[in-house]
């Protein structure tokens, strides 16, 4: 029976609570910077990975949380496809300044020359792949034992089995049969010279909690997650934004129309959504009425396979 | 009526939530739960269901499982395939790891750990469990209380998880009996005293056709109780949290070394229990030195108290030794501090336990060298028998074991404190997390 006199099932009263109840974002947003104070403890040279996105935007908000009045234990690091968003870019390079916190960049395009590797080709060709390569290239030449990412549980099947703390072998690689059990809020961030640690302070967030935390700390995103008109292709369904890297065909249809960004990848491999969302009260609530995840809405790299995303991360992406 | 089933009954009737009117001043908080259960008692179905009922599966995720079942004789839709993610499985047909799950109502935001329940992943089902304030133990109508029932119990009860729902599932396949159903409870009631298992919900449920899980079933007219959601979203959770026992692992020390902060030293953490105010008087353990709280900061702003579960940064009043690893408490309620301590241990690793070896030992952001002294028993998790001359310890094994520490760690009893008397094992070759402890 409950009543007043409850007691917890270690036998302890607890003193009335009063105003010292968290809400679901005050708790996410705790154990979120406990996971980053957890790698700045157990790392000797972390990083945190930065992409312009909104959920890398929430961690170095988080990181500020975490750190302030002291400098971020780590940089952030762009991997830059060199197919992004101009807004995305500027965002993230008026955000580093700001902050005045170090920002490296590596750009896959430098990979590509560097290594021979073979463009892919196609309608939408993406450098979403090939974002691995300079991503463990980048890793090996500043020593990173440890990157931070913004991804989270809630967004694909394979990744709702990951780690916290999700240790990577030479080659970067996930194997989903042999994570470290992670218990109670321990984390295990021991490894061999040459392994690192993906750390994914976020995993328990979904899209909308993200939306709603953006909402209430009033955060500022680069402009394309809000409807503008924007010329773009219709293509299966999606509308993908015209630019210089689409190889155009006669048969396609330009038109301009009303998007926002649900994600910000590469321009290549996002789609947009129509709406006329133009402020962050409309995008929570066109997120509340969708029928269609983030990543199926707005991810045509998905789309390949069953296991894309599993195959993917096996082989050292994010 | 028998006796025993009249209890049965009085129990039903047992409102388990506060009344309705209290109801709409809550805030939404989370609720971590682990469902228990293999597939074939329908965990995978219930979750399914959770998640499909409460509107939190999107479109394109019920079409590529659509697209899987449709070689299905019965054209219903296979709600188990929404939860077992990686190939492997789905080619086996099994769950391998502990997957975690999302879905919110307006009352609550929910993390599902979904862990299977066969035998050989104990260690998938203590993970789970560990972070879980809520346990989902499913039976099969048609099978009642059975062995595997009986480990999940046992499990739930080590691990202390502070609330049982008991779910009797298929209660299709039993033409919604409530005889049927008065009995697995009776049956469950004798063993969860046996095992001293408390705040037990009971929910006839069908899974698969969704009886009882979000709306109340036309089926079941004799159940008077919540809805499994109901119950779920409702269900009084606020004194899960520790107020009286103030623990502060110290994970990182701030230091900005400017020239206008240049005397700034400010130790990050969380609150994992308790309430620091400023003004307390601390003891920095293990060291044993003393001093005051003379500042704390919440994200950048100076705040007049700190609780549990707050990421905060306190500032003590004297130049005194702390680093990452020390543990700030209240003056008035002290930890044990101890070299020597005595575990429970749910053993993780393909490797076998070896009595005498050496491993790191971490508790919260406390990490040092131990060594596992000796096995006292092992612990059947079918019976609760203890085997005091185990031949070995292997993976899945839960022993009692005597660990000495290479210094003094500050923890309290998992059994009284749940965020500080849990600690791992990691093994110092393969840095692999090969034990959880559970301090007694």
């Amino acid at each position: 029976m409950i009543n007043n006199e409850i007691k917890n099932s270690e036998g302890i009263s607890n003193p009335p609570l009063g105003a010292r109840g968290l809400d679901y974002l005050d708790q996410l947003e705790s154990e979120s910077i406990h996971i980053m104070r957890e790698v700045a403890g157990q790392f000797e040279r972390p990083a945190l990975l930065f992409s312009g996105g909104k959920d890398s935007i929430v961690l170095v908000h988080l990181a500020l949380k975490a750190f302030r009045p002291g400098k971020f234990p780590f940089p952030l690091v762009h991997i830059d496809t060199g197919h992004n968003f101009q807004e995305a870019l500027d965002y993230r390079d008026n955000l580093a300044a700001e902050i005045g916190e170090k920002l490296i960049v590596r750009n896959v395009g430098d990979t590509i020359k560097a290594k021979n590797l073979t463009e892919p080709k196609g309608k939408f060709a993406s450098r979403n792949a090939l974002q691995t390569y300079t991503l463990l290239d980048t890793i090996e030449e500043f020593k990173f034992d440890a990157c931070i990412g913004g991804a989270r549980r809630d967004e694909e099947k394979a990744r709702a089995k990951e780690r916290i703390f999700s240790v990577r072998d030479e080659f970067g690689q996930w194997n989903p049969k042999l994570q470290r059990p992670e218990l109670w809020s321990i984390y295990n961030g021991k490894i061999d010279k040459g392994e690192n640690v993906r750390v994914f302070p976020i995993s328990n967030w979904t899209e909308l909690d993200i939306w709603n935390y953006i909402r209430r700390e009033k955060i500022a995103l680069p402009s394309i997650y809000f409807a503008h008109n924007r010329e773009v292709i219709e293509y299966q369904g999606q509308f993908v934004a015209m630019s210089k890297f689409v190889e155009l065909e006669p048969t396609d249809k330009i038109s301009v129309k009303k998007v926002r960004y649900r994600t910000v990848g590469d321009m290549t491999c996002t789609a947009a959504v129509e709406s006329d969302a133009t402020g962050i009260d409309d995008i929570i609530n066109e997120i509340i009425a969708t029928k269609t995840s983030e990543r199926g809405e707005t991810r045509i790299d998905d789309k390949v396979s069953e296991a894309a995303m599993e195959d993917r991360k096996k082989n050292g992406y994010f | 009526m028998d006796a025993q089933i009249y209890e049965v009954k009085q129990f039903l009737n047992n409102k388990t939530y506060l009344p309705l009117g209290d109801r709409g001043k809550k805030i939404m908080d989370i609720l971590r739960f682990i469902t228990a259960g293999s597939v074939d008692d329908g965990k995978s179905t219930l979750i399914g269901r959770l998640l499909y009922d409460s509107k939190s599966i999107m479109i394109d995720h019920l079409e590529a499982i659509e697209k899987q079942t449709k070689n299905r004789e019965d054209g219903e839709i296979d709600l188990a395939l929404l939860t077992d993610g990686l190939r492997a499985e789905r080619e086996q047909g099994i769950t391998i790891d502990v997957a975690y799950k999302y879905f919110s109502t307006p009352k609550r935001k929910f993390i599902i750990a979904d862990a299977p329940g066969h035998i050989q992943y104990t260690r998938n089902m203590v993970t789970g469990a560990s972070n879980s304030e809520l346990i989902i133990i499913l039976i099969d109508a048609r099978h009642g209380v059975i062995e595997q029932t009986r480990r999940h119990s046992i499990i739930a009860s080590l691990l202390n998880i502070p609330h049982v729902v008991v779910a009797v599932n298929k209660m299709d396949l039993v033409e919604y009996s409530e005889d049927v159903y008065n009995n697995i409870l009776i049956d469950y009631d004798v063993m969860a005293k046996q095992l001293g298992i408390k705040h037990i919900t009971y929910i006839p449920i069908s899974a698969l056709n969704g009886d009882n899980i979000v709306d109340p079933s036309q089926h079941l007219p004799w159940y008077k109780g919540d809805t499994l959601l109901n119950f779920l979203e409702n269900v009084s959770i606020e004194n899960d949290i520790n107020l009286t026992n103030s623990r502060f692992p110290v994970q990182y020390v701030i230091r900005p070394q400017t020239e206008e902060l240049h005397d700034y030293r400010g130790y990050a953490g969380k609150v994992i229990s308790g309430i620091y105010k400023v003004g307390d008087a601390i003891t920095v353990l293990p060291s044993g030195v003393k001093s005051k709280i003379s500042l704390i900061e919440l994200g950048g702003k100076p705040v007049e108290e700190a609780f549990a579960p707050q990421s905060v940064i306190l500032h003590l009043e004297d130049d005194v030794d702390v680093s990452r690893g020390d543990v700030l408490v209240r003056d008035e309620d002290l930890p044990q501090v101890e070299q020597q301590l005595e575990v429970l241990i749910c053993w993780m690793d393909s490797k076998p336990l070896v009595a005498g070896n050496k491993y790191l030992f971490q508790i919260n952001s406390t990490r040092v060298r131990s060594i596992l002294k000796s096995v006292d028993y092992k612990l059947d998790v079918n019976t609760l028998e203890k085997d005091y001359s185990p031949q070995n310890v292997g993976l899945n094994d839960i022993v009692r074991a005597t660990i000495k520490t290479a210094q003094p760690i500050a923890f309290d009893s998992y059994q009284s404190l749940r965020v500080n008397g849990g600690a791992i094992l990691i093994d110092e070759t393969s840095n692999v997390t090969v034990g959880a402890c559970m301090i007694q």
